[in-house]
């Protein structure tokens, strides 16, 4: 079965087509909000930036030229948002309580206990690491995005992409000793 | 002194290109030459399986983070309600009509259009010239987005679009020109697009072709007379 592309949701959006708009909402809010919560830590904070961050493209797919992916598109706008709305209030920045619960249901009963613990263990670094590491291995991992894309979106060269997510990987190995878990590297 | 700083430059670049290989991101090219790498050195295939693990672990993560609630899509909505109107959606711009056409043709569509190009391309001229364009003596040059035009009636070309020329690039192309597709594809890959809604002078619809002729996007084109 074909479904319309991204770009063609994005060109009725710009005449004006609601119910394209609902197309792609339900087809990338769910995504682009947990992009949204890795950066703000916020759950009330993340849900109310989802409903701007779907405005502005309301108002702006007119503007969108298809030169990246909608999907890259999105995202810009997304860490757009949450980048401002964190530097607007503090008092958004964390939540630990948000990154508490994510591990508290984070096992998975069909592995061994030592993975169980391993996985948990990564998970709960993953949370203990610094904005912009966490955003670069979440574009990267999670929203599978290129080394080119995440450039565009982070707005960096694409060498320091690359560089950028080498140390937070190696941050990650080092909270992870930290932790008692040498992973033989870095 | 950290032993990552001491590695080879070749290893630290391909390891740097591990998260992408393992997240199917790479071009072809590189990922090949992570393959090549991975298969001869255990220590790099060592850290591959590192970052394996890494990604498994931040997909779980993320994917444990739940979907914003019904609120969210409420507040979106009613605030795209009290935004101004826009014009009406049914009279869709043309780049998204060029844009939902190329997207409803298969890619066997494509190559097809493609290769027969390539073997029609020399009898076109030939047949462009028994091909009458509907002239009047109209003076002046009219762009070709009024939706009321007859689509029979102004001043056409034949166009074949440069193969490698994506949909999006030929969109740009005619928005930026104002030009519209009549008919086509025909045989060879040729598109009848209309430069004018109203017949114009033959020089000025030489001028007209010479120019789209400058463009990338444009393998070949002619005027039709």
């Amino acid at each position: 079965m074909q479904t319309t592309s991204d770009e063609v949701l994005i060109s009725r959006i710009a005449a004006g087509d609601r119910l394209a708009m609902q197309v792609l909402y339900a087809r990338h809010h769910v995504r682009v909000y947990r992009f949204v919560l890795r950066l703000v830590r916020n759950e009330a904070t993340a849900e109310d930036l989802i409903s701007e961050v779907f405005l502005d493209i309301w108002r702006q797919a007119g503007k969108f030229e298809g030169r990246s992916a909608a999907s890259t598109w999105m995202l810009s706008i997304a860490r757009f948002k949450a980048l401002s709305t964190l530097r607007r209030g503090p008092e958004d920045e964390l939540d630990d309580e948000t990154a508490v619960r994510i591990e508290d249901h984070a096992d998975d009963p069909e592995t061994t206990l030592a993975k169980k613990e391993k996985g948990s263990l990564l998970r709960q670094c993953l949370t203990k690491l610094s904005a912009d590491h966490r955003e670069i291995i979440d574009l990267v991992y999670y929203h599978e995005k290129s080394v080119e894309e995440v450039a565009e979106i982070v707005g960096i060269p694409e060498a320091t992409v690359k560089t950028r997510m080498f140390y937070a990987r190696k941050k990650l190995s080092e909270l992870l000793k930290e932790q008692g878990l040498d992973r033989g590297w870095p | 002194m950290n032993a990552t700083r001491q590695e080879a430059p070749e290893r630290r670049e391909i390891e740097e290109l591990l998260p992408w290989h393992a997240a199917g991101t790479l071009s072809r090219r590189d990922a090949q030459r992570v393959e090549e790498a991975l298969a001869r050195d255990p220590e790099l295939a060592h850290r591959y399986a590192l970052v394996r693990e890494e990604l498994g672990e931040t997909i779980h993560l993320n994917e444990s983070l739940g979907a914003p609630s019904a609120r969210a899509m409420e507040k979106l909505f009613a605030a795209i309600d009290a935004e101004p109107a826009r014009r009406q959606a049914a009279s869709l711009n043309f780049g998204t009509r060029i844009s939902e056409f190329f997207a409803s043709l298969s890619p066997r569509t494509l190559a097809w259009s493609a290769g027969a190009a390539a073997v029609a391309i020399l009898l076109q001229a030939g047949l462009l010239t028994g091909i009458m364009l509907n002239e009047t003596k109209t003076s002046g040059y009219q762009t070709a987005s009024a939706p009321t035009a007859d689509p029979g009636v102004g001043a056409f070309t034949l166009i074949r679009f440069a193969p490698q020329a994506s949909s999006d690039d030929i969109t740009r192309f005619l928005e930026a020109n104002k030009l519209s597709i009549a008919a086509g594809p025909m045989a060879g890959g040729l598109y009848k697009v209309r430069v004018a809604v109203t017949g114009i002078p033959k020089a000025e619809l030489a001028r007209i072709v010479k120019k789209l002729q400058e463009d990338k996007v444009v393998s070949f084109i002619a005027t039709i007379e």
